[in-house]
């Protein structure tokens, strides 16, 4: 029974189909799992039991028929930042704590729509601005993998940590994600999962919680990369309620696995190259380019020059995004409101000081400092103008490379605490995902080794605008090619 | 550039987040480092250059100007921390 959990997605739509088990068998085996292992993972703040088996059932009532959707009875994870109709939802704060949206947000309609069984909401950074989960108002998620070296308990990555430590640890076949600067793709490298996130566009981010609209994006976190192109597919729609929504076809991605690179132009950035990189990680990028020129794939070296200046553009640009979309708590409609406040500014300032944590307090500060008067053509005008210098390095280089081959993360998981003290150290981990997302491109990281104390290792494919199929392609050669079939032992 | 305890006073009010006297001198300083790091955006030529708001190349889609939904009066207010015969109930902010 239990080893339902251990199935990937395709191969559990294919046993639901085939009716070798109903959905509630599968849904339960991860109700017991999910029991069992959050009190250490943490993965899970939300556990909707009930829900799942009723939506299993239907769905087993809907099998037995013949009918089903896409994702019929699979039993799925979702970050706690896509609004649930009559589900908690907090975005991993304080501030949101109680709240039960009554609406649905549209990426988790169209899974249900596509008949998938909710097992709850997946721990996460408080409102995603994280690299390692321990800014959650739940407490920091725990990765199912531990270094043969040590005995420390490391982080999962975040934002969307919980997203990651649940697929890697079978709590769920596959869950939601979203990421505005990594936060699928990072987590995605220190799980020994695969990540995308699609084109900004692609899927709608009506009912996410906004953190910087113009970068933010759903994806899929899966155990491999036929099932991300499954869910990714499910997920995305033309939705007319997000301003920013493409209104385009969505294709079926599983068509591009197999077809192999061969005649590809893969590039190969000589700037993502950075210093203190471990040469493990080296290796492996090394490893991925020899792994796609055996497969037929022509490599070619590139230049993306202003790719340094993403990030500190990024901390510009997402914390002023922030500070305009979190001016929304404000004590009043929804969220926390403070007791016992002398004025309607001290309202306001004390429900923000004690909904927020230090973190978003952070960003939010800084958001505030780059939007004011004398700073905002210093700061945040000059950052949109480097931002439009990154994304025209990409477009450079489109007529001579097919697709692009980095590693994903610039190290493995590390412990939890590491990092905390430095808020700077904190955001580097970034360095190689965030120029997708300020160039609106989609990108994705597949697990292709591990470093010397057995610790997964991600590289990433960041294709065109609209291009997921190449970026499938290149993706399942990886894949392929890695053999990647390391899993975490298990100690909780 | 660095910031001091004055300016993150000031911002902190403009971001509305109480912020105690002791924690300015040490947020002027996580503050002053982030910044520092950022200083570096100065090496780029952006002469010319346009700036990026939005990855999506399309003008904003407009919307046929009808009423497409509403009468949710317990739905609005099923989040509010206090609410009273259909309003959202504040505390008093005017003498």
């Amino acid at each position: 029974m239990s080893d339902l959990t251990k199935l990937t997605l395709k191969a559990a739509l294919d046993g639901l189909k085939a009716r070798d088990f109903s959905s509630e068998e599968i849904t339960r085996a991860f109700v017991t799992t999910i029991e069992a292992a959050n009190p250490a993972l943490n993965a899970y703040v939300v556990q909707t039991t009930d829900k799942a088996l009723d939506m299993a059932r239907a769905s087993d009532a809907r099998l037995a028929k013949g009918e089903g959707g896409a994702l019929e009875g699979a039993p799925l994870g979702i970050k706690d930042l896509f609004c649930t109709d009559g589900v908690q939802t907090t975005a991993g704060s304080n501030m949101l704590k109680g709240f039960v949206p009554p609406y649905e947000s549209t990426v988790t309609a169209n899974l249900w729509a596509d008949g998938a069984v909710m097992l709850g909401k997946l721990n996460m950074d408080e409102f995603a601005m994280g690299s390692s989960n321990e800014t959650s108002a739940f407490g920091p998620v725990r990765n199912p993998w531990k270094s043969k070296a040590s005995n420390a308990e490391l982080t999962p990555g975040g934002s969307s940590g919980g997203s990651a430590s649940a697929v890697a640890g079978d709590l769920c076949l596959a869950a939601t994600a979203s990421d505005t600067g990594g936060s699928i793709r990072q987590p995605a490298a220190f799980t020994g999962t695969v990540g995308i996130k699609p084109t900004y566009g692609r899927a709608s981010r009506f009912g996410m919680v906004a953190f910087a609209s113009s970068l933010d994006q759903a994806g899929p976190i899966t155990k491999t990369v036929e099932d991300a192109a499954i869910l990714l597919r499910s997920m995305c729609s033309f939705d007319p309620k997000d301003s920013t929504s493409l209104d385009i076809d969505t294709p079926d991605w599983t068509a591009s696995l197999g077809k192999g690179v061969k005649g590809l132009r893969i590039g190969v950035p000589k700037e993502y190259v950075v210093d203190g990189m471990p040469t493990e990680i080296q290796a492996l990028w090394e490893k991925g380019v020899e792994w796609l020129k055996a497969a037929g794939a022509e490599i070619v070296e590139i230049s993306l020059p202003h790719t340094k200046y993403a990030l500190p553009a990024y901390y510009i640009i997402a914390p002023a995004e922030a500070s305009s979309n979190l001016a929304r708590y404000d004590g009043m409609r929804f969220g926390h409101r403070a007791s016992d406040a002398k004025s309607l500014t001290d309202l306001y300032e004390t429900s923000r000081a004690e909904g927020f944590g230090t973190e978003v307090q952070r960003r939010l500060t800084i958001g505030a400092y780059v939007l004011s008067a004398g700073f905002y053509d210093a700061y945040y005008v000059r950052a949109l103008k480097v931002r439009r210098r990154i994304a025209q390095d990409f477009d450079a280089v489109w007529d001579k490379v097919d697709a692009i081959l980095t590693p994903s993360t610039p190290s493995a998981a590390f412990a939890l605490g590491d990092k905390e003290i430095d808020p700077i150290q904190m955001y580097l981990n970034d360095i190689f995902t965030v120029t997708a997302n300020l160039a609106g491109l989609p990108g994705i990281s597949v697990p292709a080794g591990v470093d010397s104390g057995g610790l997964p290792l991600g590289l990433q494919v960041i294709g065109k605008a609209l291009d997921e199929a190449t970026v499938f392609q290149v993706a399942d050669v990886l894949e392929q090619s890695a053999g990647f079939t390391a899993r975490p032992e298990r100690w909780w | 550039m660095a910031i001091d305890a004055a300016t993150v006073r000031k911002v902190a009010h403009l971001a509305r987040i109480k912020t105690p006297e002791e924690r300015l001198e040490p947020l002027a300083r996580e503050l002053s480092g982030i910044l520092d790091w950022i200083e570096q955006l100065n090496e780029v030529d952006v002469e010319g250059v346009e700036p990026m708001t939005s990855n999506v190349a399309q003008p904003l889609r407009l919307r046929d100007d009808v009423v497409t939904d509403g009468d949710k009066v317990a739905d609005v207010l099923s989040n509010a921390p206090k609410s009273a015969d259909g309003f959202f109930v504040v505390p008093k902010v005017v003498e």
